[in-house]
C-alpha cells in the first residue's frame, strides 16, 4: 500500500511537472501580452513530433535540444505572423484566434505524422528501474524531473539576472513605462512569446516519452494547465509551479483510492481554491 | 416609428418567416431537414452565449458544459425514466440551470481573460464525469439505446420521431419561446441593467447595482437556455456523446457568436448558419476540415472582427 501510494506520489510529481512547464509558458505570454495562448498544447505536440522526426538523424540528445528550439522558432513566427495584431484589442480576439490556431496545428500534425499513435523511443539505458523495491524508479522518469528542473531554474536565471528576463518582469508591471524608457516593446513580447513556447516544445518532447504520440496530446494536456495557473494565482510564476506540481500530486494520489476520478478531481480543487482564495494560492489580489 | 424600429421590424418579420418556412425553400436550394433543425439549436445555443457575451459582456468560454448537461439530461432521462420528451427536457434544463447556478457565486467576481479561463477549465469537471461513468452514460461511446418519443397530447399525438418536419417545428417553437424570453428581458428594466453593465461595470457599480448579482442572474438565464439548445440536439440525434461536453464545442459557440454580430440580437443565429452549412460541406469534402475550421477562424478574427450584422449595419449607417 505504501509503495503503491509512493508511486502515484511519484508519478503525480512527474506528471505535475509536464503541467507545470506548459503552464509556465503559458503564464510568461498571458502576464506579459494579456494572450491566452490555446495553441500551447499545439506547440507542445510539434515539439513532440520534431523530436520523433529528429532523433534517427541527430539522436536522442540533438533531439532534445533542437526540437524545442525548433518550435520556438515557429511560436516566434506565428506571433510576429498574426498574434501581435490583436495586443490592445478585446481578450475575445486572441482567444479565438489561438483557439482557431490550436484547431490548425491539430489537424496538421494528423495531416503530417498520421492519426495513430506512433511509438517514441528514449535510449535503452534510461528504461531499466534502478531499484528492484522501487519498480516505478526508472531512469528516464528521474531524468524527466532533472530536465524539468534545470528548465526551471533556467528560467528563474534568465527572468532574474539577463536584461531580457529584468526587461519581461518589468514589461509585466507595467508595458507603457517600459516602452517609454526606450525598450522595443514589440521585440519584448515576441520573445517572450518564443521563450513560452520554448518551454512548451520541451514539455512535448519529454511528455511523448511518456505519453506516446497522438495528435490529440496537446489537446488533452492545455486544460490541466489552465487549471494550474488558475490553483497557483494568475500572474505569479512561483505560483504556476506550485499549481503545476500541486494538482499532480492530488490527481495521482486520487488514482490509488477512487481511479475514475483522476482528471475531474483537479476542477473539483480548482474550485475549492477560487471559493476560498479568488486569485489563486499566490496570485496578488487586484491583478485581474 | 421610427426607421430604426422600422428597420428591425422588418428584420423580425423576415427572420421569422425564413425560419417557418424552413422545410419548404431548404430543400428546394440542396438542404435537407436535419440540416435546418441543426441550424436553429446550435443559433439558440449561440444566442443565449450572446445573452452573456453580447449583452452583459463577461467572457464567457464554457458554455459546452451546459449544452452538454441540458443533452445528457434528456438522454438519460428517456433511456432510464420515462420515454417522454417533454419531462426530458424539462430534466435537462434543470441539470443544467442548477449547475451553472451552485458554479455561478465561485465565479462572479472574476473578469475578463480570467473569466474564460475558470469557464473552460470548469467544463472540463462534466465531460470526465460523462467520459469516466461508463455503466450510465456509456463513456466514450456515446448514450445510445434510445429514441426521442412522440409527443402525447392526450387527443392527439404529433410523432416527431419519424417525421423530420414535425420535429423541426418543435424544435422551432421552443426557438420561439426561448428567443421571446430574451427579447422580453433584453427590454426589461433587468435587461437594460446588464447593458450598462456591460457599458461601464463601475459606473453602474456606484449607481448602487448590485452588479455581481446581476451578472450571476444572466450567468444562469444563458446556461440554462444553452442547456435547453443541448437537450433538443441530443434529440435531434437521438444520440449523445462527451464530445457535446468537451472545451472544444465552447469555441465552436463562440465563434458561431463573433461571425454573426455580438452586438445584435439575432446575429448568433446568422453565424450559427455559416458555421454549421461551411461544417457540413467541407466535411463532406475533405478529411481535414478540422485545418479549414481553424483557418474560418483565424479569417473571422483578422477580418470580420465586427461580424456579419455589423459589417452591415455600418453599411447602412454610412
Amino acid at each position: 500500500m505504501t509503495q503503491l501510494v509512493l508511486f502515484n506520489v511519484f508519478n503525480g510529481l512527474i506528471v505535475g511537472a509536464f503541467y507545470a512547464l506548459m503552464a509556465l509558458g503559458l503564464s510568461l505570454i498571458l502576464n506579459l501580452s494579456g494572450v491566452i495562448n490555446f495553441a500551447h498544447g499545439g506547440f507542445l505536440a510539434i515539439g513532440g513530433y520534431l523530436a520523433f522526426t529528429l532523433i534517427p538523424y541527430v539522436g536522442f540528445w540533438g533531439g532534445l535540444v533542437l526540437a524545442p528550439l525548433l518550435t520556438a522558432v515557429l511560436g516566434i513566427f506565428v506571433e510576429w505572423l498574426l498574434i501581435r495584431r490583436l495586443y490592445g484589442r478585446d481578450p475575445l480576439y486572441s482567444l479565438l484566434l489561438t483557439f482557431g490556431l490550436a484547431y490548425m496545428i491539430e489537424a496538421s500534425t494528423r495531416f503530417i505524422w498520421g492519426a495513430q499513435s506512433l511509438p517514441f523511443q528514449v535510449p535503452g539505458w534510461l528504461v531499466t528501474p534502478l531499484s528492484s523495491e522501487y519498480f516505478f524508479v526508472t531512469g528516464y522518469r528521474l531524468f524527466m524531473v532533472l530536465v524539468v528542473a534545470i528548465a526551471v531554474v533556467g528560467l528563474f536565471l534568465i527572468l532574474s539576472r539577463t536584461r531580457l528576463g529584468i526587461r519581461i518582469r518589468a514589461g509585466t508591471l507595467d508595458l507603457e513605462t517600459v516602452s517609454l524608457l526606450g525598450v522595443n516593446v514589440r521585440l519584448l513580447r515576441n520573445m517572450n512569446f518564443g521563450l513560452g513556447i520554448y518551454l512548451a516544445g520541451l514539455a512535448g518532447v519529454l511528455a511523448v516519452g511518456q505519453l506516446g504520440l497522438q495528435p490529440t496530446i496537446g489537446g488533452s494536456l492545455i486544460m490541466p494547465s489552465f487549471v494550474a495557473i488558475i490553483v497557483g494565482g494568475l500572474g505569479s510564476l512561483p505560483g504556476t509551479l506550485l499549481g503545476g506540481l500541486l494538482i499532480g500530486v492530488v490527481s495521482g494520489v486520487t488514482t490509488v483510492f477512487f481511479p475514475s476520478a483522476t482528471e475531474a478531481i483537479i476542477y473539483v480543487m480548482m474550485a475549492a481554491v477560487l471559493l476560498i482564495r479568488p486569485h489563486g494560492l499566490l496570485g496578488d489580489e487586484g491583478r485581474f | 416609428m421610427g426607421a430604426t424600429d422600422l428597420r428591425k421590424q422588418a428584420t423580425n418579420a423576415v427572420v421569422w418567416l425564413l425560419l417557418l418556412g424552413m422545410p419548404y425553400w431548404l430543400p428546394a436550394i440542396g438542404g435537407y431537414a436535419e440540416l435546418g433543425t441543426r441550424v436553429v439549436v446550435l443559433g439558440l445555443a449561440a444566442m443565449s452565449l450572446n445573452f452573456l457575451l453580447g449583452y452583459t459582456g463577461v467572457l464567457s468560454f464554457g458554455h459546452a458544459a451546459y449544452f452538454g448537461l441540458g443533452a445528457y439530461g434528456v438522454a438519460l432521462t428517456i433511456r432510464y425514466l420515462v420515454p417522454s420528451t417533454g419531462i426530458g427536457i424539462i430534466v435537462g434544463v434543470l441539470i443544467g440551470t442548477v449547475a451553472a447556478a451552485i458554479i455561478g457565486p465561485v465565479i462572479v467576481r472574476l473578469r475578463g481573460v480570467y473569466f474564460a479561463m475558470v469557464t473552460i477549465a470548469f467544463g472540463q469537471v462534466f465531460y470526465f464525469i460523462a467520459f469516466r461513468w461508463n455503466s450510465v452514460t456509456g463513456g466514450d461511446d456515446g448514450l445510445t439505446g434510445w429514441t426521442r418519443a412522440p409527443l402525447n397530447f392526450g387527443f392527439f399525438r404529433v410523432d416527431i420521431e419519424h417525421n423530420a418536419t414535425a420535429f423541426y417545428y418543435l424544435v422551432a417553437a421552443t426557438f420561439a419561446i426561448a428567443v421571446g424570453a430574451m427579447a422580453w428581458l433584453l427590454r426589461s428594466p433587468f435587461g437594460r441593467m446588464l447593458i450598462a453593465i456591460r457599458e461601464n461595470e463601475r459606473r453602474a457599480r456606484f449607481l448602487g447595482l448590485p452588479v455581481d448579482q446581476h451578472i450571476w442572474m444572466s450567468w444562469v438565464i444563458s446556461c440554462g437556455l444553452a442547456s435547453l439548445a443541448g437537450a433538443l440536439y441530443a434529440l435531434l440525434n437521438n444520440f449523445v456523446d462527451p464530445r457535446a461536453l468537451y472545451w472544444t464545442q465552447s469555441g465552436d459557440f463562440v465563434i458561431m457568436t463573433v461571425l454573426g454580430g455580438m452586438r445584435s440580437f439575432w446575429g448568433p443565429l446568422i453565424g450559427a448558419a455559416i458555421f454549421v452549412v461551411l461544417q457540413d460541406y467541407l466535411s463532406s469534402q475533405t478529411e481535414n476540415w478540422q485545418w479549414f475550421v481553424g483557418l474560418f477562424f483565424v479569417l473571422v478574427v483578422l477580418f470580420f472582427p465586427r461580424g456579419v450584422l455589423g459589417i452591415i449595419r455600418r453599411k447602412i449607417q454610412a
